[in-house]
């Protein structure tokens, strides 16, 4: 008997499929890729001569070290330090918050959204209500108060362990905290960032899981007595589980955008760590007509622009791959 | 129609009841007080300074005198600038941005939507592409970036217009640029995946079919259906705009209501707050109530019911 003709022929090519004929995302991807990597590797690579401050202050980019030979390709900032080296870190500590963040928003807002919308009448009602509300009061203003909120306690808590590490002579902890004490900002940015991201998220989650909390395989799974955790857990998360990711792709430049916001008011990330918004706003605290300094905001600008282009074309490769209906 | 508006009146008061509630109750229980940083402030100045400015008894207490207040419209003093009522400082910074902000929301909608019909009309043509991709360079691209940039080509280099500052016409063409830029971009999008969705209805094919031209259906039938999600799109919009950014305010050294928000965290100033907090929800409520009822005119199929 001749084989049945193929079926594959005739569907809808797959998502997957879609995403890899998408050529500016599949470039988007491929930068992003090569970004992380040289992010997290090539400053552990650089000479130390580099890193440190120098008296070699304001070089324009190309320029060698005075002092002690070094070779700047971007450039230095008013304390001598090589602009390539900050950009470097800060494209950690940006990149970090961003995905770390988007994380946390992500877990929190798939979470609200399923329970709402698998739990309906007025679980739903109630919990969407409060989406509104909270909508209605500006989001800068609640990263800002969970800023202020978590710092002072994050960073009492830190110096607490540091101290008790000492008491009890450990030193790698007490190192550890020690260290991390002038990064507490940091962890507090990621949290404040992913506790306020996620009402969007819930939104379309929610949407999805109305949806397919009316198919089938959902009611004869109700109906073998499955509980509902279990079908949230088992049947419709693996059902959302593009959308997630479109809308993960999406949530890392937003928040981002929040964090180098804050970071180019003062309000974010502090010396001695570098991020795009407070690499952006050091380069445009020096900027004036007479003498131009135009690498010091010139390069994180790029960069930052760039970064974000990538993840905006590659989140929108997926939507239009994955999330059929969407309409912008 | 009027059991619509008193409906959704009830709600957004609950809504703007809440966000009221939940900004005086967070800032108040911040860690650290406004009178932190007072010189030699006994205990006893401090205990007289929160009752003059209404901050003694426990937060229930606070809160509940605060929303009698309210109440009575009335947005008592900034704890920061003593000599200023909160209406009184809003009344003065928020003149600017409504200008500011105003300028920028016409130049979203009006170049959004005629970017994004365009776009639309030439569907897979190099402007379609052309548009979409500047759609989303100025999506990506902050304000922060956006605003030095325009200053360093236009004002410094060529020298067409002032770097900063507020007065006249010219002041205000870099701001609003670069304010309302992610936003055109964003209402452009929207503007082109709605007509290309409504282009496809029946009702357009009875339209051509009925020997109108391309142009005449789009205007006559399209353009009013193709708008609506737009039109849901620019009500947040507005609002958002009107109450000022800090970013665009900040490089353009503009002395707008944008940096209250910022600074009255930074000063837990929780009665400032809550003023700022209050204009922008009345804002969002009344903007939101605008859309609803523009909805029914665009559109006679859909009805508002209570």
């Amino acid at each position: 008997m001749p084989d049945a003709p193929k079926a594959a022929s005739i569907s809808r090519p797959g998502g997957w499929a879609i995403v890899r004929r998408n050529r500016p995302a599949m470039i988007s991807l491929i930068f992003l890729a090569i970004l992380v990597l040289v992010a997290f590797t090539l400053p552990f690579l650089l000479p130390e001569s580099i890193k440190a401050t120098s008296g070699g202050t304001f070089l324009p980019p190309l320029a060698l070290d005075p002092e002690n030979g070094a070779w700047h390709l971007c450039g230095t900032d008013v304390n001598g330090q090589d602009l390539f080296y900050r950009l470097l870190t800060g494209a950690q500590v940006s990149l970090g918050v961003g995905i770390v963040g988007a994380i946390i928003s992500l877990f929190i807002g798939t979470t609200y959204g399923m329970v709402s919308g698998y739990f309906g009448g007025r679980v739903d009602a109630t919990m969407m209500r409060i989406v509104d509300i909270l909508y209605a009061v500006p989001r800068i203003l609640f990263i800002m108060i969970f800023i202020a909120a978590f710092d002072s306690v994050f960073k009492d808590w830190l110096d607490g362990t540091r101290l008790w590490a000492q008491q009890k002579q450990w030193t790698s902890l007490e190192d550890t905290t020690r260290y991390l004490i002038p990064y507490s900002k940091i962890l507090v940015m990621i949290l404040s960032l992913g506790l306020v991201e996620w009402l969007t998220m819930a939104r379309i989650i929610r949407g999805q899981v109305l949806v397919l909390r009316e198919m089938t395989f959902v009611t004869a799974s109700r109906a073998m007595g499955q509980s509902g955790w279990t079908i949230l857990r088992k049947y419709l998360l693996p059902n959302l589980s593009t959308i997630i990711l479109t809308y993960l792709t999406l949530t890392i430049p937003a928040v981002i955008l929040d964090e180098s916001f804050l970071s180019f008011l003062g309000l974010g990330i502090e010396d001695p760590a570098a991020s795009w918004g407070s690499l952006l706003k050091d380069g445009a605290q020096v900027i004036n007509p007479l003498e131009s300094k135009w690498w010091l905001l010139a390069f994180p600008a790029l960069l930052m622009s760039l970064s974000l282009l990538a993840l905006n074309f590659l989140g929108d490769g997926l939507r239009d791959a994955f999330d059929p209906k969407s309409t912008d | 129609m009027a059991a619509f508006l008193l409906r959704r009146l009830l709600s957004s008061i609950v809504v703007l009841f809440f966000a009221v509630s939940l900004t005086f109750l967070l800032t108040r229980s911040l860690p650290g007080g406004p009178f932190d940083r007072e010189k030699a402030s006994s205990a006893q100045v401090q205990e007289a300074l929160l009752e003059k400015y209404k901050l003694s008894g426990t937060l229930w207490q606070q809160y509940t005198a605060y929303l009698n207040d309210l109440a009575h419209l009335d947005l008592r003093v900034s704890f920061k600038y003593r000599d200023w009522s909160v209406a009184e400082i809003l009344g003065q910074k928020m003149p600017t941005s409504i200008k500011l902000g105003g300028v920028a929301f016409l130049i979203a909608s009006t170049l959004g939507v005629f970017i994004g019909a365009l776009a639309a009309m030439r569907r897979d043509t190099p402007m379609d592409w052309a548009a979409m991709f500047g759609a989303i360079v100025a999506i990506s691209i902050p304000s922060f970036i956006t605003g030095p940039f325009l200053i360093a080509v236009f004002a410094l280099w060529l020298g067409w217009l002032p770097v900063g500052g507020w007065g006249n016409v010219e002041h205000l063409i870099l701001p609003s640029l670069c304010l309302a830029a992610p936003y055109v971009a964003y209402v452009a999008r929207l503007m082109r995946n709605s007509l290309l969705d409504v282009l496809k209805s029946d009702f357009l094919r009875t339209a051509r079919a009925k020997g109108l031209t391309e142009s005449q259906a789009l205007v006559r039938h399209a353009m009013k259906v193709a708008i609506l999600p737009v039109v849901t799109y620019l009500g947040p919009l507005a609002a958002h705009l009107l109450t000022g950014s800090m970013i665009v305010e900040s490089v353009f050294n503009i002395s707008g209501a944008g940096s209250i928000f910022v600074n009255a965290i930074q000063n837990r100033d929780a009665f400032l707050l809550c003023g700022a907090v209050v204009i922008y929800c009345t804002l969002l409520i009344v903007f939101n109530l605008i859309v609803d009822l523009l909805y029914s005119v665009l559109d006679k199929r859909i009805q508002l019911h209570a």
